[in-house]
């Protein structure tokens, strides 16, 4: 069985059906990649996995591990083991990157029955990895994101996962906003999360995304449906050729 | 709009006969006063938003007998020399540090001459029928002196308790504290306030800070929730001075804390900020009101509010900028986050200046907490009612943040903090980076 499987998944928001029968099964080890359109829905399906109020799913099912994700809150389905790297990753004045990450890794050991995670231990294993996606340790002190630049968010972003170790990642859009050498830094962040057991689902508009984080399958989404999936060449195609044929097919 | 059914407040009137001459002057205006205006009633433009009728309701009698008094958990750690005023009474007192005068005001006749000089010369009574009575019928309190150039490091802890005892009933007390710090001195002084069952605690705290002078004056109101707690706060600033005035309320059925400030010299730094946490039924009326009399201070201002269930808050800040007072910096704001749909927000922020030369801004503004960040937060797995506290704690913290002190900021957070566990439950853990 698949590590992911969803089937004919269909979501509204505000009244208006932007998933419109999503099927996507992606086996424990698998990375797959989204590409498609503006306003196609990828953004909407990560925040569908990932629990968003105000996505209301209105037929189909999503299933992590075998569990129905559609019965849980978004909290717990992160402490089942999903993780969404956001487009837009908030702000949160207030609450220091360091303070944000203790708490969440404690919200999981709690809901699995563990003791609170030790402090130092943590505080050591947090900088080191922040050290290998250049997140600085001024960044972990400030409030989450606030006056981050774009590509600051991204990388802090790829530290949470890092540091959460999820069973399945969502990183939508995590390469917008990252420079040439930050976009190879990252990317290498992500490869080193590559596990037989973790699945990683990639949205992005850009091939060069994908030459660093080598995909297994491509998948292409218009109109709130896959309209197409294939190998790497499928992206070397759409960089040729664009969206139309997707874009007019369904319209 | 004279109300003089309610004067009850005022049974106990300590005589106005007989004694030291100062003190006898001083209490008789003061009884004056009281009587000529009463209460305020709804037409009073300063209490328009604050519904005195239960507190008038009441028939309290003065609160007589004393009771321990514990430090709250968040002071627990805090390193500090401790006063204790319970029902008004001085009933402890820790060696004070070297610099440091106290005299107890029970009985103010004996006074040194520092204290006849200056009680009763900061908080007016007149135009504040709270003030007047608390200066008519108080029977103890504190005098503090902080003399010239001293530099007090260890904060100086004073728990004001207020308790009905032996049955008394309903019961007022009228806690006094006249702080004297002399030119160049500095030190820290935090009240904390607190009680059990229903009363009435109608402090006054006065405060004279002389020229290069710093002090640190920090106030947590957490008393009982069936408590009044009516306060009044009067400072008066000579040139080069600082004076950090946080305020921090989460107690009492209903609240009124009110600050003023006189800066009466050049070059004065003033920082009042505060936060204001209430749920249930609870009233919480802050005022405060700025008097720039002199060219070149500044102030600052950050008030951060919470309002939970169908909680009431009000904020009036007024900030007066006289013809004199060119080159003035003053900065008011204030914020308010509503939890509930129930709850209210009074925001009344004014601005008088009769200067030319100045830079002045003021504001309000009232938020809910923002769902974006309550799924960042639940989408990193920690469940709603934490998220949700974390992103309050996070809201007072801005304001808490302003206290100049570490220790005392830490005090402060962690009062707040406390405050989220009870009632928004699963409040963020202290500590980390
Ligand atoms: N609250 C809303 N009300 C109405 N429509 C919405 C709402 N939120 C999103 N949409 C619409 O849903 C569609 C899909 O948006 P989504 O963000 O999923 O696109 P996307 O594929 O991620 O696009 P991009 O490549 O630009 O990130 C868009 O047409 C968008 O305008
Ligand atoms: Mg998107």
């Amino acid at each position: 069985m698949a590590l992911l499987e969803i089937e004919n998944l269909h979501a509204e928001v505000d009244g208006k059906p932007i998933l419109k029968g999503i099927d996507l099964s992606i086996e424990a080890g698998q990375v797959h990649a989204i590409m498609g359109p503006n306003g196609s829905g990828k953004s909407t399906l990560s925040y569908v996995l990932a629990g968003r109020e105000g996505y209301e799913v209105t037929e189909g099912s999503i299933r992590l591990d075998g569990h129905d994700l559609l019965e849980m809150e978004a909290d717990e389905r992160a402490v089942a083991g999903v993780f969404l790297a956001m487009q837009y990753p908030v702000e949160l004045p207030g609450v220091t990157g360091m303070t944000f990450l203790r708490e969440a890794v404690n919200a999981r050991r709690k809901a699995v029955g563990e003791e609170e995670i030790d402090a130092m231990g943590f505080l050591k294993m947090v900088r080191a990895k922040a050290k290998t996606l250049g997140v600085t340790d001024d960044m972990l002190k400030r409030a989450v994101n606030v006056g981050f630049s774009g590509g600051e968010k991204k990388r802090n972003e790829i530290l949470q996962m890092a540091v959460l170790e999820p069973k399945f990642c969502i990183l939508d859009e995590t390469d917008s906003g990252l420079d040439i050498d930050a976009l190879k830094v990252v990317s290498e962040g992500v490869n080193a999360l590559r596990t037989p057991e973790r699945s990683m689902l990639v949205i992005t508009h850009y091939q060069r995304l994908l030459n660093h984080i080598e995909p297994d399958v491509i998948h292409v989404l218009a109109h709130g449906r896959i309209q197409k999936s294939g190998g790497k060449e499928l992206a070397l195609e759409l960089e040729q050729n664009g969206y139309a044929d997707f874009v007019e097919a369904a319209a | 709009m004279a109300d003089k059914a309610t004067l009850p407040l005022l049974t106990a009137v300590p005589k106005t006969e007989g004694g030291s001459p100062w003190l006898t002057k001083l209490r008789r205006t003061a009884v004056e006063n009281a009587e000529r205006t009463g209460l305020p009633g709804v037409r009073t433009e300063a209490w328009k938003f604050t519904n005195l009728n239960a507190l008038k309701a009441l028939e309290p009698v003065a609160a007589t007998g004393t009771a321990e008094i514990a430090r709250l958990p968040a002071f627990a750690d805090l390193q500090a020399v401790e006063l204790h005023l319970s029902n008004g009474t001085l009933t402890h007192a820790d060696a004070m540090p070297e610099g440091v005068d106290l005299v107890g005001l029970a009985e103010p006749d004996d006074a040194p001459d520092w204290v006849s000089e200056t009680l009763g010369t900061v908080a007016e009574t007149a135009p504040h029928p709270f003030t007047a009575i608390n200066t008519g019928a108080f029977t103890g309190g504190i005098a503090l002196r902080i003399r010239k150039g001293a530099a007090v490091e260890t904060p100086i802890l004073l728990l004001v308790d207020t308790r009905s005892l032996e049955g008394a009933g309903t019961v007022a007390a009228h806690p006094r504290i006249l702080v004297v710090v002399e030119d160049g001195a500095m030190a820290d002084l935090v009240e904390v306030h607190t009680g059990g069952g229903a009363y009435v605690n109608n402090a006054v705290t006065e405060l004279v800070i002389g020229k290069d002078a710093r002090l640190g004056h920090y106030k947590l109101q957490a008393e009982s929730g069936e408590a009044f707690h009516i306060a009044m706060t009067a400072a008066r600033c000579a040139a080069n001075s600082t004076y950090d005035n946080f305020a921090l309320s989460t107690g009492a059925t209903l609240s009124r804390n009110e600050i003023r400030a006189t800066l009466a010299g050049r070059h004065i730094e003033y920082r009042i900020n505060g936060g204001y946490l209430a749920c249930g039924d609870q009233h919480m009326d802050t005022a405060t009101f700025i008097d720039h009399a002199e060219p070149d201070c500044a102030s600052h201002e950050l008030y951060k509010g919470v309002l939970a269930d169908r909680a009431h808050g009000v904020f009036q800040g007024k900030i007066l900028v006289r013809p004199d007072a060119q080159k003035t910096d003053g900065y008011q704001m204030n914020r308010a986050l509503l939890l509930s749909r129930e709850a209210e927000i009074n925001s009344k922020p004014e601005l008088e200046i009769y200067a030319d030369d100045v830079k002045c801004s003021h504001g309000a503004t009232v938020g809910e907490l923002e769902d974006d960040q309550l799924f960042y937060l639940m989408a990193r797995g920690i469940p709603e009612e934490r998220a949700r506290a974390i992103l309050v704690s996070a809201y007072v913290d801005e304001a808490v943040d302003h206290i100049q002190r570490e220790p005392i900021r830490d005090a402060f957070r962690a009062a707040a903090a406390e405050w989220m566990q009870k009632n928004i439950a699963g409040a963020p853990a202290e500590g980390g980076l």
